[in-house]
């Protein structure tokens, strides 16, 4: 008898089935399970773009990268400060320009080689060499941000390199010679753009050389699978189909060796799903919590971590679409016009302040004497009047579809703050965008937005990271041009000796206020969570929680 | 037949080319570009305009547009420029996710219309009827992501039943061969691994399924319906064939044309469908991927999946079309 369809159907089913079963061979290791209590997933918000720093500049790539390398100089553990890193001690020269660090001894790469004065310098000499695509700002953006250009600049828009030799003295001294004085050095240092790779790994797996065509950069070989560093942690697998990357402990560190055995950053690019995520125990913590979020988190026993506020969000005047605005009563007006203290405590995370300075008082040079402008709305409008801007109109451009560490819900920003300015009869003309590519090209070129609200997250604990990038220079996005506070910034940055830099950053800081460019609005702390059992780690301003001294308690 | 699947398939050229055409020049029409996309809030109008340059996005259109062309007959998509892996790569790796979803999703679609919408119809105006028909109008209107919320608040985060992200545990440390999590499982003999996976798969499969489902228990069911009153139905009846017969035989089989006409397109919406569901679950396939890819304007991934979901939509179709001459005898394909 001829067997029915749906019964041949499944026999074929369970026969295909047989037939593979088995074909393959197992790569799992019997270990690669492992306790559970020793392995932390932890859920990000997006993939890493890529493994080697040097190329990164986004926040996912960063965080991989500060638990598999280490930098010269880092921020102190939960601050901002510079303290040692592979470097013990580093001092300038009389002149400023060149800096003599000594290194740590003992200390190996996760492929068994030694770290020393050498090593340093083949990493230095190859950014500053760097060649073709690797000078492209999409793949050396944080080099370039800090150094400005290479040693044979392969573009117009590049200018003149900070860097500029490196010198292996014995191997644990390096000296690294700069073309003049900068704010930046030693500071940004301790970006994990700048960690230190193994040479031999750096040659093997041929790491500068990223390929293909100006319109195709791939990545070499290092950069997606063989990143080495010295970390606490070494690179295990990047399972991109699982959107899983896997790093396990480094038995070989120099130093207080990682308690967890397995670290996996687990990618929901979606924040309910991180916080679905953490209460269903798929993942034991997450980033990016919603400010919402924080307390129902507290109270259901999670430990929520609050990073002590290391950015800004300002509200930006352009004073080039709009002649108004180039009257300093106008934005005087504006200024006292907004009720910031309100904005801060009905629409920011606990812990949130209204700012006074561009940057937040963690930073050196923060200034607490400035001009405040106190919201009164009486003021604003005899101000207004006096400018003859009675009947002002402005287009105030917000963004939608994002949130930013300084800025959970623009569009309740926006409305509070439009609120307060028709309030003293502004008339506002609202233009919403999408956040990128919408709103960050209609508010960083042309001059057809009035006023926006953006911010900053800092990379490394020094002012000018903040105000430098702001006001250093004329930019589109103010739309002014004060060569007298342009020459402020240049004379506070060439400055060596950092206790009369960070004077000059308060004067910076008074100056800008007085010149009001725009109204610095307030510094919000970004909070971090982690399963109810998991303790151990410490919130940095800058991002930099270190997983290796994560454990879960017993 | 022959014929007929090699003039499918030739037809596919010129469908490719005008889709790609008008899809990139609608994309770079878009304001914006991936250069701010890459920067964000520290680019400068200088390093735009370089990145601009750099990727030839300052070039004439139809420049731009032949060099795609040119790279697309070496079957070459291009670089993302979020990601800087190949389009190909990142398709072949994350492409797996998505069939086994859909595949879930239609299993259960087919599993579960089919028998509700003939039950409906042989039980019309009874209770099974009327809640399947109005079970059905819900599905129809509930959005994807809504539903993919609920489930996943009452089943993973409340009951703890299933996951609530992912393709499967990442502490399992499975391991890789095709991709397909559940044939890798099978393949490797780790059978914890593949039963996870499967275990994945239930809450946005069900998600998934549910606008597939309901259109199928309503053209399941008015198909039947008209079926049964038709003449030959009633003779079967008269000469005395058993039930089993007439419904397995007569019926049934006679209904399936417009059903799986119907199972044809959806298979091509789940492709779209998927984008939100995996975005919600977390789930690594092509669907999560393209949505992060519109925000940052990565012109290689969208052209690719577009062209991608084309190409399944015209083979998924061709298989329809092949199907109609097994169930119907009567129906040449020429």
């Amino acid at each position: 008898m001829r067997a029915s369809r749906p019964k041949a159907a499944v026999a074929a089913i369970a026969v295909a089935a047989l037939a593979v079963a088995g074909c393959a061979e197992s790569d799992r290791d019997d270990t690669s399970g492992g306790s559970k209590k020793d392995v932390l997933v932890f859920g990000v918000a997006g993939d890493p773009k890529v493994l080697d720093p040097s190329f990164a500049s986004d926040g996912e790539s960063l965080r991989v990268a500060r638990q598999v390398f280490e930098t010269l100089v880092r921020p102190e553990e939960g601050g901002t400060k510079v303290t040692p890193g592979l470097a013990e001690s580093w001092t300038p020269d009389a002149a400023g320009t060149t800096w003599t660090f000594k290194l740590r001894s003992g200390v190996k790469f996760h492929d068994g080689t030694d770290f020393n004065a050498e090593a340093v310098c083949v990493n230095f000499n190859r950014w500053y060499n760097a060649k073709g695509l690797m000078q492209s700002p999409d793949v050396t953006a944080y080099w370039q941000d800090v150094m400005g250009g290479f040693a044979k600049n392969e573009s117009p828009e590049l200018g003149e390199s900070l860097f500029k030799s490196c010198t292996a003295k014995d191997a644990t001294t390096v000296d690294l010679a700069f073309t003049r004085v900068s704010s930046k050095v030693p500071a940004a240092l301790m970006l994990p753009s700048f960690s230190i790779h193994s040479p031999k790994a750096l040659e093997q797996y041929d790491a500068s050389n990223v390929g293909g065509t100006a319109e195709d950069i791939k990545y070499p070989e290092y950069a997606t699978a063989h990143p080495t560093g010295t970390g606490p942690f070494k690179f295990k697998s990047w399972d991109v189909a699982n959107k899983t990357l896997t790093l396990e402990r480094n038995e070989d560190y120099a130093g207080n060796k990682a308690k967890l055995k397995t670290l996996i950053f687990k990618t929901i690019s979606e924040e309910n799903a991180r916080k679905q995520a953490l209460r269903s125990g798929d993942i034991q913590g997450y980033d990016l919590v919603g400010p919402a979020d924080v307390d129902p988190l507290k109270n259901e026993g999670f430990n929520v971590l609050t990073r002590p506020a290391f950015n800004i969000l300002y509200l930006a005047i352009n004073q080039k679409g709009n002649p108004k605005l180039a009257d300093i009563k106008v934005r005087q007006a504006i200024a006292h016009a907004l009720n910031r203290q309100a904005l801060v405590d009905s629409k920011l995370p606990p812990g949130a302040k209204v700012a006074l300075n561009f940057f937040p008082d963690t930073v050196e040079g923060w200034n607490g004497e400035v001009t405040n402008y106190d919201y009164n709305p009486e003021k604003a409008k005899q101000l207004l009047a006096e400018a003859g801007a009675s009947n002002l109109s402005l287009r105030f451009h917000y963004p939608t579809e994002v949130t930013r560490p300084y800025m959970p819900s623009p569009k309740d920003i926006f409305e509070l703050l439009s609120a307060d300015l028709k309030a003293v009869g502004i008339n506002v003309q609202p233009i919403p965008l999408k956040w990128s590519p919408d709103y960050l090209n209609a508010t960083t070129s042309g001059a057809k937005h009035d006023l926006h609200f953006l911010g900053w997250t800092g990379d490394y604990g020094d002012g000018y990271n903040f105000i430098g990038t702001f006001f250093d220079r004329q930019k589109d996005e103010w739309g002014f041009n004060n060569p007298a506070l342009f020459a402020q910034f240049k004379d506070a940055d060439s400055t060596a000796d950092p206790a009369a830099r960070v004077e000059k950053y308060k004067a910076l800081n008074k100056a800008i206020m007085d010149f009001l460019p725009g109204v610095p609005v307030s510094h919000s702390p970004p909070a971090i969570v982690f399963g109810k059992d998991v303790t151990g780690i410490k919130a940095s301003p800058l991002t930099d929680e270190r997983y290796a001294t994560a454990e879960f308690k017993s | 037949m022959f014929r007929f699947i090699v003039r499918r398939l030739l037809q596919l050229i010129p469908t490719l080319f005008g889709l790609s055409l008008l899809l990139f020049i609608w994309l770079r029409r878009l304001p914006g570009g991936p250069e701010t996309a890459i920067l964000g809030e520290r680019g400068t109008p200088e390093m735009r305009a370089q990145i601009r340059r750099s990727m030839g996005l300052d070039e004439p259109i139809l420049v731009q547009y032949g060099r795609f062309v040119r790279r697309l007959i070496r079957l070459d998509l291009g670089t993302s420029t979020s990601t800087k892996r190949s389009v190909v790569t990142e398709f072949l790796e994350r492409f797996p996710g998505t069939v086994e979803l859909s595949i879930t999703a239609m299993v259960i679609a087919v599993g579960i219309g089919i028998p509700l919408g003939y039950l409906a119809a042989r039980r019309r105006g009874r209770l099974l009827d009327h809640l399947s028909v109005g079970g059905s109008l819900i599905g129809i209107c509930i959005p994807v992501f809504f539903l993919a919320f609920v489930l996943k608040a009452i089943f993973a985060e409340n009951l703890g039943w299933f996951p609530s992200s992912g393709r499967q545990d990442p502490t399992l440390g499975a391991t890789r061969i095709t991709n397909f999590f559940v044939l890798d499982g099978l393949m490797t003999r780790e059978w914890d691994a593949a039963a996870d996976a499967l275990w994945h798969l239930v809450l946005p499969g069900i998600a998934l399924a549910s606008i597939p489902l309901a259109i199928i228990v309503r053209i399941t069911r008015a198909s039947v319906l008209e079926v049964l009153n038709e003449d030959f139905v009633r003779t079967a009846e008269a000469k005395g064939l058993t039930e089993r017969t007439v419904r397995g035989r007569h019926v049934l089989r006679n209904s399936m044309l417009p059903v799986v006409t119907s199972i044809g397109l959806q298979t091509g919406l789940l492709l779209s469908g998927a984008v939100l569901t995996e975005t919600v679950f977390a789930f690594s396939g092509i669907g999560a991927f393209v949505a992060e890819a519109i925000g940052q304007r990565d012109y290689p991934v969208l052209m690719g999946f577009i062209l991608i979901i084309a190409v399944v939509y015209v083979l998924v179709n061709l298989l329809v079309d092949l199907s109609y001459s097994f169930i119907d005898p009567r129906v040449r394909v020429r």
